[in-house]
């Protein structure tokens, strides 16, 4: 019953809870890290990256330009060729825990830097992202020296140089799935982080530095899509690895096209998220606000589709309503905050016009009583009721804590809807029989099932999509083919 | 030893390790350890039956704890120690050198010890992903089999006395089993040693019992302890082998005999393997 739902002043007032700023140490510009040196970059384009949550500019970064990339990928093939490939696989494991104990020695510094360059509350870039940083360099550093045992035959040799580009969203851990892989199968890097979140990234470049990891190995450098275009495209890297939209993903599909370079892509998503009749409903509850509202919904993994059973969708509803609006939005470095800022002006855009786009296409759109910050990018978390397949946002990727909601009768019905859509990362499955999850999950075209959780990430678990989500698998056994020659992924 | 005339230096009691502590035999007995020239170096302890039957109840208590730690958990453990082994890298090579190794080859054992446990600290968390499997069985049923540890692991160590010593526990317990290990009998200081890096890496205390004494009267009473799964004979000497696999028969324990290992059968050897099945369906 919606008279249910708790009013804004009903919430407990908490005392602001805010992690100190101080142990972080920002310059007011950065260059490129290139052959272990920071180098000025031959460019003469930059940019301010800016805290989301107050607008405010943090420091400077170098657009990478053509010569840039040229260096970056020459101090790469260099290191490669003479220094990290015929290593021995014992030796680069030894490098590659380095680095996972000065990510575990700096967490909390690297989790502050985090959310003020990307806007995630410090919840969760303390709890959740920097534990798996360090995680996935533990994880892969023991790879390096088993290389022949992970099934991709006696000898398994590294790709080269490999050209990666990474998101906003998981700014630090996507950078972490990326280089770890990489690096534990003997390849070297040249890796560029997102233009509005390259901060995590530069400071790894130093813990590089701190861990004496030969020049070259790890190469960062910083700019905008023109530059991922020139690092992918560069004739002299011998795979490449992106995550990001869809639409970008088809684009480096296309150039590569044709050449030799080894392909991975983890694209978009649009997660369905099916609650049976017979779910745990509480449960269900919180892993529908974890699944949507996690990092501000800017998830490509996001349960952003609700698919909910008929028999139960009024009084699933209701129940999320009321925790709906117990979720607090704020500060991103404040302990109590939930949801954080959202992390640019152009994301705001798009999820609030795809929002508006909603309503009139019929849906029915609420949002608890929220007060918002006057200044920075903010959205309240929202759901959309009476939402059809046709709608736009039951199809599109809306990327913000936005969540449709659809209902359905039978479980094959929930399976058709749940796959209807060009997408496939992944989905989630609540009930409590466990034979009704695996039914489900064999049929779900997707490429993680979480059943009664969700967004769940282990180093050791792989992850990564069906169809325009993109291919190759990240994490465990079967990411280490990504960079090994010969092997089939 | 060498010796300043400013100042006589404390030399150390070496004792049992047993459920995290550092005990003296419960009998009272020790036995001269000398040096490769035949000089005296100190008394270790003489481990009894009631010793070991007391390091298998530590090693039982632990193995619960220990195996139900995350495999990501053990790994750093695994790694702690390789961290602490490391940084007491001075204190084996003289130990080493003490039992006879050349200069250069007891640095480059204890070298190879640190390397061994970040080897199997890796395999922690791979370990289920290379020895176990989803089934396709011919039916509408889920089925995976992991392999899980066997339990409680008695191990007869080989007279190397550092890296022969690392070599056996430390793929006995990266997968959960907990371990009770007979030190070389002519070099026992290393292990007592390297119990005391055991015990400052976060290891839970009786994962790892290390006993020294006569091989030929503790073997025996753990091979035929029917609260043991498991007996690695990778020290016993040829004369003896035989009769403890015999005893070790009175409960089934899995037996590694003694002879060269190869890749990761010291640890697969150690483990159990469990199938389940879910039926599949609306």
């Amino acid at each position: 019953m919606s008279s249910d739902v708790p009013r804004g002043d009903a919430l407990f007032e908490y005392a602001p809870a805010p992690e100190s700023r101080d142990v972080v140490d920002i310059k007011p510009a950065y260059g490129l890290f290139i052959g272990g040196e920071w180098v000025d970059g031959s460019s003469e384009t930059r940019s301010k990256t800016i805290d989301p949550s107050t607008e405010e500019p943090l420091a400077e970064v170098v657009w990478a330009d053509a010569a840039d990339v040229d260096r970056a990928v020459a101090a790469a093939r260099k290191a490669h060729d003479e220094v990290w490939g015929p290593m021995p696989g014992r030796e680069r494991a030894k490098y590659l825990y380095r680095l996972a104990r000065l990510i575990q020695e700096r967490s909390r510094e690297l989790a502050v830097l985090e959310s003020i360059d990307n806007g995630k509350p410090i919840r969760e870039s303390r709890d959740v992202d920097l534990p798996l940083v360090a995680a996935h360099f533990f994880y892969h550093a023991g790879w390096a020296d088993k290389l022949e045992y992970a099934g991709y035959g006696p000898d398994p040799r590294p790709l080269g140089v490999a050209a990666q580009v990474i998101p906003w969203n998981f700014p630090l851990l996507m950078l972490a799935w990326k280089i770890a892989p990489a690096l534990a199968c003997g390849n070297t890097v040249v890796l560029k982080p997102a233009e509005t979140t390259p901060l995590t990234a530069l400071a790894f470049a130093e813990l590089c530095r701190q861990a004496d990891l030969p020049p070259g190995v790890v190469n960062i450098v910083t700019g905008a899509g023109e530059t991922g275009r020139l690092l992918v495209e560069h004739p002299g890297v011998d795979k490449v690895a992106f995550t990001g939209s869809t639409e970008v993903g088809k684009q480096i599909a296309r150039a590569v096209a044709g050449t030799a370079k080894r392909l991975t892509l983890e694209l978009g998503g649009k997660a369905a998220n099916i609650v049976f009749d017979d779910a745990p409903l509480d449960q269900a509850v919180e892993g529908i606000v974890n699944g949507i509202f996690f990092n501000q919904g800017h998830v490509c993994c996001a349960g952003s589709r609700l698919l909910v059973q008929e028999t139960v969708a009024e009084e699933v509803l209701d129940r999320l309503k009321v925790r709906m609006a117990t979720l607090r939005v704020g500060d991103p470095l404040d302990k109590n905050t939930d949801i954080g800022a959202i992390n640019s002006a152009a994301q705001l855009e798009r999820i609030r016009a795809l929002s508006e786009i909603g309503e009139r296409e019929g849906a029915e759109r609420w949002s608890p009583p929220c007060e918002l910050p006057s200044r920075g990018f903010w959205f309240a978390p929202t759901v959309f009721t009476g939402v059809a397949q046709s709608h736009r946002i039951a199809r599109e990727e809306i990327f913000g804590p936005v969540l449709s909601v659809l209902t359905f009768r039978t479980p094959a019905e929930a399976v058709e809807k749940a796959n209807n859509t060009p997408y496939g990362l992944s989905a989630g499955v609540w009930t409590e029989k466990g034979s009704r999850i695996l039914w489900t999950a064999q049929r779900l075209r997707a490429g993680v099932v979480w059943a009664n959780t969700f967004n769940k990430f282990d180093p050791a678990a792989p992850f990564g999509g069906y169809r325009e989500s993109g291919f190759g698998r990240e994490g465990g056994r079967h990411g280490l083919g990504a960079y090994l020659a010969g092997a089939q992924r | 030893m060498a010796q300043s005339d400013a100042r006589l230096p404390v030399r150390k009691t070496y004792k049992l390790f047993i459920g995290g502590a550092f005990p003296r035999s419960e009998s009272g007995r020790s036995y001269v350890v000398n040096d490769a020239r035949g000089g005296f170096l100190a008394n270790a302890s003489q481990a009894s039956r009631k010793d070991a039957r007391d390091a298998v109840g530590a090693a039982r208590k632990a193995f619960g704890g220990w195996s139900g730690r995350t495999p990501y958990n053990r790994g750093q453990i695994l790694y702690r120690i390789a961290e602490m082994l490391e940084g007491r890298r001075g204190q084996f090579v003289e130990e080493l050198r003490a039992a006879g190794a050349a200069k250069g080859a007891a640095g480059a054992e204890v070298d190879e010890a640190v390397d061994r446990w970040v080897w199997y600290a890796g395999w922690a968390d791979k370990l289920a992903a290379v020895a176990g499997s989803a089934n396709p069985v011919a039916g509408p049923f889920f089925n995976f089999s992991t392999p899980e540890p066997t339990g409680v692991v008695a191990i007869v160590a080989p007279d190397s006395p550092l890296l022969g010593l690392v070599s056996v526990v430390a793929p006995a317990i990266v997968s959960g089993n907990t371990c009770v290990v007979v030190a070389s009998e002519p070099a026992p200081l290393p292990a007592i040693t390297l119990a005391e890096v055991l015990a400052t890496s976060d290891l839970p205390g009786g994962v790892v019992n290390v006993l020294t004494g006569r091989r030929a009267e503790l073997a025996p009473w753990l091979a035929s302890h029917m609260d043991v799964n498991a007996l690695d004979l990778a020290g016993a000497p040829a004369d003896l082998a035989g009769s403890l696999e015999e005893a070790a028969a009175g409960n089934l324990k899995r037996v590694l005999r003694p002879g060269p290992e190869a890749g990761i059968e010291r640890m697969t050897a150690l483990l159990e393997t469990k199938t389940v099945w879910h039926p599949v369906g609306t």
